[in-house]
């Protein structure tokens, strides 16, 4: 079985966003006077295949996100797993 | 003395700092090709050059952190070798978990290449013995990710431990937004040496740099060697 993985990286709330800053910033000079909070992150996107468990493949994407995906000294993960068809 | 430079994908400072080691510093030194495993107990220290290793896709140094070749350099390093990560080189060894920390984009977004005046904190170090402490160098930073970031915990350690090998002289020399002013640290043992400003670009009067200061990082290596007797690997 195949499974669609979705993985987002983003640095920890506690540390500071430079490029959310400059981002927040371009927000409010179009005019977006209510925007806070702004955070720029990574999406990827793969495809784990020929593993049935679901399980097994949380194990190994949540493997893969710390050892190379994510830096977790400064940022962290999240993913989604979705079965393929066919 | 024997010194090897190691080559990645997207190295760009490998030939300047082999000329730093054999022309400048007048001691062999050997050019190692990252995708195989090595033998390095026959080297006296280990380089990993600045650069853009694998473009520096996902993070820096992140992918050249598995590249084959850095297998050997840990274990290297875990023997006590000498290893000094210059710029992209740094940012591989904190990927390799050698040196605490991570690196982030530049406070400013913007890519930064200027001189930059860095105070000698720790002049213990195998590759800081020539400099005084408290001494200023001017040594060229070129980078946009050399905003080093370690938690509060983690600095307390580094300042502890005096791992802090050297810092941006004061704020405003601060070309990254780093933490604590922080421009190179070592690890605990003091055989790692990772910093952003880059001594093999002022390692020389005809370089520029009114004092040539790169040549003393690389001149407290060679002497600490000499000092040491003996190769880390044949112990």
């Amino acid at each position: 079985m195949n499974w669609k993985v979705r993985i987002k990286t983003m640095l920890k709330k506690s540390i500071l966003d430079p490029q959310g800053q400059a981002v927040a910033g371009g927000l409010e000079a179009l005019g977006y006077k209510n925007i806070a909070d702004v955070h720029v992150g990574k999406s990827m996107e793969l495809v784990v295949k020929n593993i049935d468990d679901e399980k097994e493949v949380c194990q190994q994407v949540e493997e893969m996100c710390r050892r190379l995906l994510a830096n977790i000294v400064i940022e962290d993960y999240t993913y989604q797993i979705e079965k393929m068809e066919g | 003395m024997r010194f090897a430079v190691i080559t990645f994908p997207g190295s760009n400072c490998d030939h300047d700092v082999f000329h730093a080691t054999k022309e400048v510093l007048n001691q062999p030194t050997d050019m190692l090709w990252y995708d195989q495993k090595q033998d390095l107990s026959g080297y006296d220290c280990i380089i990993l050059p600045g650069g853009f290793s694998y473009g520096d896709y996902l993070r820096s140094g992140a992918i050249a952190r598995f590249a084959r070749i850095m297998e050997s350099v840990i274990n290297y390093a875990e023997q006590g070798g000498l290893i000094l990560g210059i710029c992209n080189g740094f940012q591989i060894l904190l990927e390799a978990d050698l040196l605490p920390g991570a690196m982030k984009i530049n406070d400013s977004l913007k890519f930064t290449c200027r001189f930059s005046r860095i105070r000698v904190e720790n002049n213990k170090t195998p590759f800081t013995i020539c400099c005084q402490e408290g001494e200023v160098l001017n040594i060229p930073v070129a980078h946009g990710e050399g905003n080093y970031y370690i938690d509060p915990d983690g600095l307390q350690s580094l300042i502890k431990n005096d791992q802090i090998v050297v810092r941006y002289e004061d704020d405003r020399e601060n070309p990254n937004g780093s933490v604590d002013n922080i421009a190179g640290i070592c690890n605990k043992e003091g055989n790692v040496f990772g910093l952003m400003p880059h001594p093999e670009r002022c390692s020389e009067n005809i370089l520029g740099g009114p004092t040539g200061d790169g040549y003393k990082i690389f001149s407290s290596i060679l002497q600490s060697i000499k000092e040491r007797g003996e190769l880390i690997g044949h112990k």
